[in-house]
């Protein structure tokens, strides 16, 4: 018996992260997998983002302790992943989402009202997907990237050059929808970005009980799909690397996974307490990561930012701020009928006479 | 039960045998042909046509583009035909067998079901997942289940499940133009019953039982695999003086509530068949809820004749689990016919 042995395979992504800019806000030496930095005027617009959606989410965060949110899961530490991956999408590509990745559907440009619905308690999806081009946010963990493979599989039939990005954890990653995703993805050659953001943490889990890989990036290289690993708190990586996959994409190259090596600075929600499974030192250790300082340091030094242009753009956090605190302290309009109205496409008769049930008990209740 | 051809009576050719399979395969073929957004895809349903061979020549006639066999894995079968489905697409997907689409069931709960009524009406998922269910023909461990209640007690799903060839054609047909995502249960021993009919054909709408025997006495509620069941049944009653009608319920979400409490307040008395398990299953919301509506014209309390509360059996077995007519008709010789 003769096997064909191939001649060639994917080659494991390097260890080192892909970095540009070091926590110090210098160049870094690390390696660069052929990516460039981008230019200053991109990376000034993607600190203001990132200023932007960071004080969005400490508001957030605020308003849930207040008790305005039922609960909210913070990215805060994570704004270069949020901010630069989704920047690097065209307006015709889609998103995939989970429930932690609130700053995306910000910067994707869905209103705030319509993102904190779901956390709010008033509907599951507050956004038109359509409009957005951004899929209802998923929170059963890795689904989400199957549903962003079949859209990219659909764009492809169709010879769209749309592609598509999507989300997820290092939890996230046990989960075997996204071995399923990574498998088809790369079996079909779809144009989709997989984005591992990988904090360290599944709530409490530390990522050393979650895999034994040496890093998950690795995992691309089995489905024979080009990984990279980047430091995801340098945003000039993540956009390079990102934009890179993209075009790979749209090229016909088929998908791409990106570790994006991070840390979850809050809770896990603000139901939860990290004071039981992590110190506090591991937290301040990872402060001088930052994303946001290092970028600030980075631009001040090319010489596109100074104090003048760093007050603007807190300026403009604090303008996002007070429309959060607006849109939250306003009352959606709850309609108890919609409980029945979209259910199904086609009408059906038991729903229509629960509907009619409720309907009397309320008639009944204003009565009384 | 109505069969109406769609064409008309001058050109109309003679009707031909058709399998419940070539019914399905002309079905999968004329939406393919109608609909170019139409994609078929699952386990080797491409090359070798399905293991059932409901597929077998689609993928030659449509291309791999349309057509094609894809990894094994259902929840990335049913998870990637939601992205293709959001994308406009209206995915046709395969699960191999019964129990095989529990891998999928987190993606068509969590999902499937659901995603029309998370974005309020702005999201439609128009999938058909084809599942091969329920035994009577010697299947190992896993290929006989009947999984329809795990479905039916999802809302957001319509479960349909056709008991002939012309229905698996038109019911087939409908689910894939429906803009609500369809768990389509195809009773695996039919597959091979044939009737003489002429394709394409539509009979009635998804959302209707039909009496398919009238009778005054009892009313038999079955569906798929065990209409055969009751239509033995009545035969043999008959021939006892026992008048049964029969109906085939098609659809098992939504439930047909008028035509059968019409057949149920002419008989005053009902009993549902089906292959799963009894204990939760499907009959006993049958059984509620005609209980519910038509209590005072009910002679009797409403049976369930089913399989037994136990895990489907081995090949040798499973003539002693499945619900019989001698079951039937014993079951029903337990009502008090005083009364």
């Amino acid at each position: 018996m003769t096997i064909d042995v191939p001649t060639s395979r994917r080659s494991l992504p390097q260890l080192q992260p892909v970095s540009f800019i070091g926590a110090d806000g210098q160049p870094t030496d690390a390696p660069t997998e052929g990516l460039s930095i981008p230019s200053d005027r991109t990376l000034l617009g993607l600190y203001q983002k990132m200023v932007q959606v960071r004080r969005f989410e400490a508001q957030v965060t605020h308003l849930t302790k207040q008790g305005r949110l039922a609960t909210y899961p913070s990215a805060a530490g994570q704004e270069a992943i949020e901010v630069g991956a989704t920047t690097a999408l065209a307006p015709g590509d889609w998103l995939f989402p989970t429930y932690r990745d609130t700053a995306s559907l910000l910067t994707r440009g869905v209103p705030v009202t319509e993102i904190l619905s779901a956390f709010r308690g008033d509907w599951h999806c507050g956004f038109d997907p359509n409009e957005y081009h951004t899929s209802p946010a998923a929170t059963p963990l890795a689904t989400q990237t199957l549903h962003a493979t079949g859209f990219a599989m659909a764009a492809k039939l169709k010879g769209t050059d749309a592609c598509t990005l999507t989300f997820l954890g290092d939890g996230a990653s046990s989960e075997g929808d996204t071995h399923e995703a990574f498998n088809f993805a790369s079996v079909w050659q779809t144009p989709t970005v997989f984005v591992l953001q990988n904090n360290q943490y599944a709530i409490s889990t530390p990522l050393r009980e979650q895999s034994n890989a040496t890093m998950l990036a690795d995992r691309a290289a089995g489905y024979g799909m080009p990984g990279i690993r980047v430091d995801g708190n340098d945003i000039a990586a993540v956009f390079a690397a990102v934009t890179a996959a993209l075009e790979r994409g749209r090229d016909g190259e088929g998908p791409t996974l990106i570790e994006c090596l991070t840390y979850r600075m809050e809770s896990h929600t603000n139901s939860d307490d990290p004071t039981k499974y992590r110190d506090s030192e591991e937290v301040e250790h990872w402060k001088q990561f930052d994303p946001i300082d290092r970028l600030e340091k980075h631009l001040r030094s090319a010489g596109v930012l100074d104090d003048d242009g760093a007050e603007e753009i807190a300026a403009s956090a604090e303008v996002l701020a007070t429309a959060v605190r607006d849109a939250m302290n306003t009352e959606a309009e709850i309609d108890p009928a919609e409980l029945f109205a979209h259910v199904y496409a086609n009408p059906r008769a038991s729903l229509a006479r629960q509907q009619e049930t409720l309907e009397a008990e309320l008639a009944a209740a204003v009565q009384s | 039960m109505t069969v109406t051809a769609m064409t008309t009576a001058d050109e109309v050719p003679a009707p031909v045998s058709v399998t419940m399979t070539k019914a399905l395969n002309q079905a999968l073929h004329d939406s393919l042909a109608a609909d170019e957004n139409v994609l078929v895809y699952g386990e080797d349903v491409g090359r070798l046509g399905g293991v059932f061979r409901v597929t077998e020549g689609l993928r030659k006639e449509f291309g791999p583009e349309r057509v094609w066999d894809s990894p094994l894995a259902e929840s990335g079968i049913v998870g990637t035909a939601i992205g293709m489905a959001m994308a406009g697409m209206r995915p046709v997907v395969e699960m191999q067998f019964d129990a095989y689409a529990y891998p999928a069931f987190e993606q068509i709960v969590s999902h499937v079901a659901k995603m029309r009524n998370r974005t309020k009406g702005r999201v439609s998922l128009p999938i058909t997942i084809r599942i091969p269910y329920a035994g009577d023909i010697g299947g190992v461990e896993h290929h006989s289940d009947s999984s329809e209640a795990y479905w039916t007690s999802t809302a957001g799903l319509t479960v349909v499940t056709p008991s002939n060839p012309a229905d698996a054609y038109s019911l087939l047909r409908e689910s894939i133009d429906s803009d609500d995502p369809v768990i389509f249960m195809e009773p695996k021993s039919r597959y091979w019953m044939k009737d003489e009919l002429r394709l394409p054909v539509q009979t009635a709408a998804m959302d209707q039982a039909q009496v398919v025997r009238e009778g005054s006495d009892v009313t038999l509620l079955a569906y798929g695999p065990t209409v055969r069941t009751a239509l033995s049944a009545a035969e043999e009653g008959a021939d006892h003086g026992l008048s049964i009608e029969v109906i085939d319920l098609r659809t098992l979400s939504p439930f047909d509530d008028a035509t059968v409490s019409t057949s149920v307040r002419k008989t005053s008395r009902a009993a549902i068949i089906h292959e799963a398990a009894q204990f939760g299953g499907y009959g006993a919301e049958v059984a509620a809820r005609v209980t519910e509506a038509n209590f005072t014209h009910l002679s009797a309390p409403v049976l369930r004749i089913t399989g037994f509360d136990v895990p489907y059996p081995s090949p040798k077995l499973e003539e002693y689990y499945l619900p019989t007519a001698e079951r039937v008709l014993d079951a029903l010789e337990s009502w008090d016919w005083e009364l």
